[in-house]
């Protein structure tokens, strides 16, 4: 019987198939793709057709599937384009099949509906877990990529390293921070270390005592923490919390905290320009530099 | 003053949600950058306290728009294991998580009115009220 109804299915695909477009034509209107042009929308719904159909044929052609899924993806466009086409195939095949058909009981109407769920059942999980599947692929890749970015050191000079922190601080991202600082404190045998907090959105108890905790173990291991880039609401919100945060020395940008941080170091940036020196293209090269240093911040 | 809106939370991420949600909401309302930044860390506060010990609980947000008074208020409503002495919660420094122990104390001090109900066992309803000056 399923190959009977298969065979009636393909024989007259060109009937079905101008079912199956007026259908979904009639679901773009409702919803998800009116933002989508109309030449677009006809071929992939064509492409659609056809990945249905082959994968109706040959029970499942697996690369088919997956090629028109990812390109659905790369489009951009809805899970529920690809379920909402399906759940419209099955009921355009189901109409037709029955239309088509003399004798109608309830057995043959079962067995029409178990059939053309035999086709439409493996294709929809199959679509929907390449879907999925890909894009649990970007967010896992974007994952990675985020904690790449997470949570970075830079030597910027001899026995000083910054922490720029931007975003979000979670649990992960804290222990990732502690981690990196205290190995970047040996391995660029830092004396001073900045952790620069400007680009981190609220400071409530947890990121405080995140930092705290990072600041102590830096202590320990015999460098100096200097905390900077504490905006003024910032610095109202710690004080309504009631958080000490006196135990190490905190500064509201990084230059301020760059400037004691030499001074810790027993150094100090001196203005070339003011000395006699003739060679002016060399000290405004210095200077430009210097400069740009401290719009860094 | 209705409608209400809020923010399920369950993982960690969630807290970021509500957060940003309710800076919006405060923005909306005219708050300046020093009462956003309260009022983003009174929701962190509460959103990580359901987090950490409630397991699952919800952050609502009310915009409060009478003649005289415009404001933001929090409701975050949990079904944890609620609180056996709410008045030690209250006292600085005390935590039962290693934690710094400021976080409830510090909401009252940073939005305008608090109030918090804790049955054992039955979970924990904390509203906090922010007014626009």
């Amino acid at each position: 019987m399923d190959q009977k109804f298969k065979q009636l299915v393909l024989d007259n695909s060109d009937q079905i198939v101008e079912m199956w477009l007026k259908e979904v034509e009639s679901l773009k209107t409702e919803n998800y793709t009116s933002s989508i042009s109309d030449d677009l929308f006809e071929s992939t719904n064509r492409e659609f057709v056809n990945v249905i159909f082959t994968s109706v044929k040959d029970h499942g052609s697996t690369k088919v599937v997956e090629e028109f899924s990812e390109k659905i993806i790369n489009l951009g466009w809805p899970l529920s384009y690809i379920t909402d086409g399906l759940q419209a195939f099955r009921k355009v095949t189901i109409d037709y099949l029955l239309k088509n058909s003399d004798q109608v009981d309830s057995n043959y109407f079962s067995e029409v509906l178990e059939s053309v769920d035999r086709w439409v059942g493996p294709l929809i999980r199959q679509l929907v877990n390449e879907y999925s599947g890909s894009w649990e692929h970007i967010v896992s890749l974007q994952r990675v990529a985020l904690q790449e970015l997470s949570a970075p050191l830079i030597p910027v000079m001899d026995r000083i390293t910054i922490m720029p922190l931007i975003g979000t601080i979670d649990t992960e991202r804290a222990k990732l921070i502690m981690e990196n600082l205290l190995e970047g404190v040996i391995t660029h045998n830092a004396e001073v270390v900045l952790i620069d907090i400007t680009g981190v959105p609220v400071v409530d108890t947890m990121v405080a005592h995140h930092i705290i905790q990072a600041a102590e173990a830096v202590r320990l291991i015999g460098a100096t923490c200097i905390l900077v880039g504490i905006r003024p609401e910032i610095a109202q919100t710690i004080v309504n919390l009631g958080i000490d945060l006196g135990k190490f020395p905190t500064k509201s940008s990084l230059r301020k905290g760059f400037t004691s941080a030499l001074e810790i170091t027993n150094r100090k940036v001196i203005d070339v320009n003011g000395k006699s020196n003739t060679n002016d293209g060399n000290s405004d090269g210095i200077e430009s530099l210097i400069d740009a240093m401290k719009q860094g911040e | 003053m209705k409608p209400e809106t809020c923010v399920t939370i369950q993982r960690e991420w969630d807290i970021v949600g509500a957060r940003q949600l309710g800076r919006d909401i405060a923005k909306e309302i005219g708050f300046g950058t020093v009462d956003q930044a309260r009022i983003a860390t009174a929701i962190s506060e509460l959103a990580r306290n359901i987090y950490l010990y409630a397991d699952e609980g919800k952050v609502c947000f009310e915009k409060i728009n009478r003649i005289d008074q415009k404001g933001i208020c929090i409701i975050a409503i949990d079904t944890g294991p609620g609180i056996d002495d709410v008045s030690r919660v209250m006292e600085d420094g005390y935590s039962t998580s290693g934690g710094l122990g400021a976080g409830l104390p510090g909401v009252k001090r940073l939005m305008d009115e608090f109030d918090m109900k804790s049955d054992g066992g039955k979970g924990t309803n904390v509203k906090a009220i922010k007014y626009l000056r």
